[in-house]
Parts: structure tokens; C-alpha cells; sequence
């Protein structure tokens, strides 16, 4: 177990490690003089060598990176050109919209696909199965944007029940937040209920085939035991893979989404800070969520054991 | 025979005839459209679909059907070029991880870990942040994001075979490796590649559309759906149709070219239904 956890660690390490040197390199070669940018134009070469050196711009690559990784390991990280301040106060406050939006449409996702999943399975080949996968596959070729701008033309245009975008903060309105991030999160939660109701069926439909089922069924336990006490725990395994996986596409999906809506979440502020080339917040965003994809799935590969008491961690 | 094992099939049927019906337009697009799609018509800008303007009309007076026909083109070179930058790419190094050793193995798959932190739109920004948005640039982030995929099928798919029989006897029979995953190897890897890469092209057209929404994609006047549904959001309130229309386009394509994966799913891999 804790060699297990051991080789885990050390890969996962690894690979955030290369996450990291990929996004400073790539953002190293980027056209264009942070300092400049700060200083404007009309800045004479005196000033503008002076801010280099306080910034640390003209040392090598190793240097820069090293000190990078430095401040990132001691939790003060760097500093915004565009809002003259830390880049992880800024990363906070946007989570503070980012993070519930995610949880909200993962919510979404589960408490539609689990039962619908289920529905579908034990109908196998019914004309409630039917209806079920022909929606799921409506789903997965709608794109999350266009969703998100229909449900915008359909609640708020048409009916005035939800604003067209716009996020009023949860220290001013909490219930106003939470309605500015419905439908973001309905658009983003509808997809990938599309993908976890497909994968539940079959996952389920795999697992009511097993034996143990079948004993369970013949021991005259009632059908809801049998499918939500001995079936549905082994049928989660997958989902939770795939789940893991969604992660990622969640976090890209966030980006589109809070741009339609224009909410002030992490996507939106990585999206402004390419267009004000404020480089800081650029990388640390990114590398923020590429690690966090990188940390959801080692997690979810942790996870398996306590789902399923037959995988072992040490790999017996 | 062996053509109507594949019709008898509802999802590739239905997947077939949704996804021709693009492609036949896209082609048609090449030499006729009812309109110019960037010509603009100060005379009729904003109209409601009618008969002259069947989709209706944007911003501009452009005809949004033309748009739309055109804007089929750019999706189908975006699924293209996203699935062979994937697929080449992802072949060659699952191949090299399932027979290059531990050491490469262990590379390629932590390699792969490394891309698969990277979601297309994390990718796109990164790649537009250096080299300014395009459409080249956005295929090049959505396939740089496929190579971890094609490449984890690949040598999964090769060490299942490469312990066969057949295999060993090519190996007795004096082989060389190359020879024998260029002869015995990948042309039975190829269906579950084939099936992948056709789900893949689907979502390919997704990720080109919301980076085209994103303004990280195909750059104006060049139409693109993604783009299309940017632009329509600002006039959402007076010309919804702007915002269902190219949406659909999109949905429809995705739809087939997932129906079509789906049937040959079924057809090729009984084992995964």
C-alpha cells in the first residue's frame, strides 16, 4: 500500500513537474517585452533595463524558471501586470465562481445520469432505453456554448426568469450567484450527463449479468436491493474513471461557458490575460488547471479501492 | 453480403446519411452557393429566413445559409487535419511504448499524462498566446490533445497481440520487428483506430466551434460555426435564428459522424457494445 502510494506519488510529482516546464517554456518564447508592456512605450531603454532586472527578465531560462517554481512552492507566486496584484489572490477570488460553477454542473450530471442510466438499463432494449441513449446522443453532439446560448435566448430573453449573464458576487447576493450560475450550469451539466448516463447503462447492464447478481435475485432479495445494494457499487468503477476524465473537459467547457455568460471565473480571467498579455496570470491559470486535471485523475485512481474492495492498491 | 451486415445497422445508417448529407454540402459549397458567403448587403441586414434567404440574414446582409454551407467546409479539414495529427502522431508512439521497452514505455505513458493535462482549450491558449489565433493553430491544439489518446489505444491495442502466436512464428520465421508491426501489427490494430478516429473528427468539430466562439479559431470573414454563434449572441434579442442555425449545423454534424463510430463500433468490435 504505501509502496503503491509511493510510485503514485513520485509519477504524480513527475508530471506536474513537466506540466510546470511545459507552460513556462511555451510562455518563455512568447513575443512581445513583459517589461514594455508595464511601462508602455514611450519608456526610455534605462527604465525599461531597470524593470528587467527587478523582474528577473534577463536572467537564463533555468534561472527564471527555478525562481518561478521558488515562489510558487513558497504560496506567494507572481504578480499581475493588469491588476497590480498577487496572481494567486486573483486565482481565488475567480475560483470563488470557477469552482461552485464545476460542482454545480457535476451535480447536475450525476443526479440526471445515475437514474437515467439505471432506467436504461433495467428497460434494456424497452422503448424507455430507446428514448433514453437517443437524448443521451442529442446530447453529446451539442455543443455546451450553444446550449448555454439557447437556454440564455429560452430563460432569459424569452421569459426574463434568469439574466442574460453577469455575476453579482456572493458576499453582495447569494441567491442572486447561485441563479447567475444556474444555467451555466445546466448547459455544461446536460452534456456530460449525456456521457455518464451512457456509461452507467452499460456499466450496469455488465454487472446485472454477474452471478453474484443472480444469487441475489434467486435469494428472493427485492430488485431495488439488488440493483442499488449489490449492483450499482461495482457498476461505478467506470463512471469514475470516466468521470475523472470529464474533469478536464469540464474545466475547458468552464472557459467557453463563463464566456457566454460573462462570468468573472478562472476561464474568463485566462482568456482577458491573453488579450492584455499579462503573462503571470497566463501561466499560473493554465498550470493551475492543468494540474488540477492531473491531481482529479491520480485521485480518482486512489479512489478505485474504496469503491471496489476487490482492487487492492498494492496491485495483489 | 458484407455492405449490408453495415446497413442493417441503424446507427451507421442513420450515421451515414447525417454525415453525407455534410459532406455533399460541403462539396457543393466548392463551386455553388446561393450567395457570396462574405459578401456583405447593407439592404438586408438582420432579415428572418424567407425564400430569397432561407436561414436568414446576419449583421452584415450576409446570407447565413451560404455561411453555414461554407462554414461545413472548414469543420470537415478541421476533423481531418485534428485526426491525423492525432492518430500519426499517437500510432507511432503507442507502437514505440508497446515495443520500445520499459523505459520508453514508461516515458511515452508519462508523456502522454503530461498532454492529457492539457484540454484543446488550454492547449489553444497557449499555442494563440505565442503564435496568435488561427484556424491552423486551433487544428494543431485539438491534435496535439488527441496524440495521448491514439497513442493509449495503440499500445494497448499491440501488447493484446503481441504475445500471439502469430506474432512469435513471424519472429521464428526471421523478421525483423519493423516488418512485422508494419505487416502483422497494424493492420489489426486498425479497427478499433478507425473507430476512434471517427468519434474523435465529431469531437474535433465540437472543439474547433468553441474555439472559434472564443475568437481563438478561424479568424473573419471566414466563416465558421463557432464564430457564427459568437456573433449571433450579440443579436440574440432581435435575430434569434442566427443563434439556432449554425448550432444545428453543428449538432447534426457531430450526431452523424458519433452515429457513424457508433455503428462501426458495432460492426467491427461486437465485444464493446
Amino acid at each position: 500500500m504505501t509502496a503503491y502510494l509511493m510510485k503514485k506519488g513520485i509519477s504524480l510529482t513527475a508530471v506536474l513537474f513537466l506540466v510546470s516546464l511545459t507552460v513556462f517554456s511555451v510562455l518563455f518564447v512568447l513575443p512581445g517585452d513583459p517589461a514594455q508592456i508595464i511601462l508602455g512605450i514611450n519608456a526610455s531603454p534605462e527604465t525599461l533595463a531597470a524593470l528587467r532586472a527587478r523582474l528577473g527578465l534577463d536572467q537564463p531560462f533555468w534561472v527564471q524558471y527555478g525562481g518561478w517554481i521558488g515562489s510558487l512552492l513558497k504560496g506567494t507566486g507572481g504578480h499581475s501586470i493588469t491588476y497590480d496584484t498577487a496572481v494567486f489572490d486573483l486565482i481565488s477570488s475567480r475560483l470563488a465562481v470557477t469552482g461552485p460553477l464545476a460542482l454545480m454542473a457535476m451535480a447536475i450530471a450525476v443526479a440526471l445520469a445515475l437514474p437515467l442510466g439505471i432506467f436504461a438499463a433495467r428497460h434494456q432494449n424497452r422503448p424507455g432505453d430507446a428514448a433514453v441513449m437517443a437524448g443521451t446522443q442529442v446530447g453529446l453532439a451539442v455543443p455546451e456554448f450553444w446550449l448555454g446560448i439557447l437556454l440564455m435566448l429560452l430563460f432569459s430573453v424569452h421569459w426574463g426568469v434568469f439574466t442574460a449573464g453577469g455575476f453579482p458576487g456572493w458576499g453582495e447576493d447569494f441567491r442572486g450567484s447561485l441563479k447567475a450560475l444556474f444555467l451555466p450550469a445546466l448547459a455544461l451539466g446536460l452534456i456530460r450527463a449525456a456521457i455518464l448516463t451512457r456509461l452507467t447503462r452499460s456499466s450496469m447492464l455488465e454487472v446485472l449479468r454477474e452471478d453474484y447478481v443472480r444469487t441475489a435475485r434467486a435469494k428472493g432479495l427485492k430488485e431495488r436491493t439488488v440493483v442499488y445494494g449489490h449492483a450499482l457499487k461495482n457498476a461505478l468503477i467506470p463512471v469514475l474513471t470516466i468521470f475523472g476524465l470529464q474533469m478536464g473537459q469540464l474545466l475547458a467547457g468552464a472557459i467557453i461557458i463563463e464566456n457566454v455568460f460573462t462570468l468573472p471565473g478562472l476561464g474568463r480571467l485566462v482568456f482577458q490575460a491573453i488579450g492584455q498579455r499579462d503573462l503571470p496570470v497566463v501561466r499560473e491559470v493554465v498550470l493551475f488547471m492543468a494540474a488540477a486535471v492531473v491531481i482529479v485523475n491520480f485521485l480518482v485512481d486512489l479512489s478505485y479501492a474504496a469503491v471496489d474492495p476487490r482492487i487492492r492498491l498494492d496491485g495483489q | 453480403m458484407a455492405m449490408g451486415r453495415y446497413f442493417k445497422n441503424l446507427n451507421f445508417s442513420i450515421g451515414l446519411a447525417l454525415s453525407t448529407m455534410v459532406v455533399v454540402m460541403a462539396l457543393v459549397s466548392l463551386f455553388w452557393t446561393p450567395y457570396s458567403p462574405n459578401t456583405m448587403d447593407a439592404h438586408h441586414r438582420i432579415e428572418a429566413p424567407s425564400l430569397a434567404h432561407p436561414l436568414g440574414t446576419d449583421q452584415y446582409g450576409r446570407d447565413q445559409l451560404s455561411r453555414v454551407m461554407v462554414g461545413a467546409v472548414n469543420s470537415i479539414i478541421v476533423g481531418l487535419m485534428t485526426v491525423a495529427i492525432g492518430m500519426g502522431a499517437g500510432i507511432v508512439l503507442g507502437l514505440t511504448s508497446a515495443w520500445g521497452g520499459r523505459l520508453a514505455d514508461e516515458a511515452i505513458m508519462r508523456f502522454s499524462d503530461l498532454l492529457f493535462g492539457f484540454p484543446a482549450v488550454l492547449s489553444a491558449i497557449l499555442i494563440t498566446a505565442v503564435m496568435g489565433p488561427s484556424a491552423v493553430n486551433a487544428m494543431l491544439a485539438i491534435g496535439i490533445f488527441y496524440i495521448p489518446v491514439f497513442a493509449r489505444l495503440t499500445r494497448a491495442s499491440a501488447l493484446t497481440i503481441k504475445g500471439l502466436d502469430y506474432i512469435s512464428a513471424a519472429r521464428a520465421a526471421g523478421q525483423e520487428e519493423v516488418a512485422i508491426i508494419r505487416r502483422h501489427v497494424l493492420p489489426n490494430i486498425l479497427s478499433p483506430l478507425i473507430i476512434q478516429a471517427t468519434v474523435q473528427f465529431a469531437v474535433a468539430i465540437l472543439a474547433e466551434a468553441g474555439l472559434s466562439y472564443l475568437g481563438l479559431g478561424t479568424q473573419p470573414p471566414h466563416p465558421s460555426w463557432g464564430r457564427m454563434l459568437n456573433e449571433a449572441q450579440t443579436f440574440m434579442e432581435l435575430a434569434p435564428w442566427m443563434a439556432v442555425f449554425p448550432g444545428m449545423a453543428i449538432a447534426w454534424t457531430v450526431l452523424g459522424f458519433n452515429l457513424l463510430g457508433d455503428g462501426l463500433r458495432d460492426i467491427l468490435d461486437p465485444r464493446l457494445r
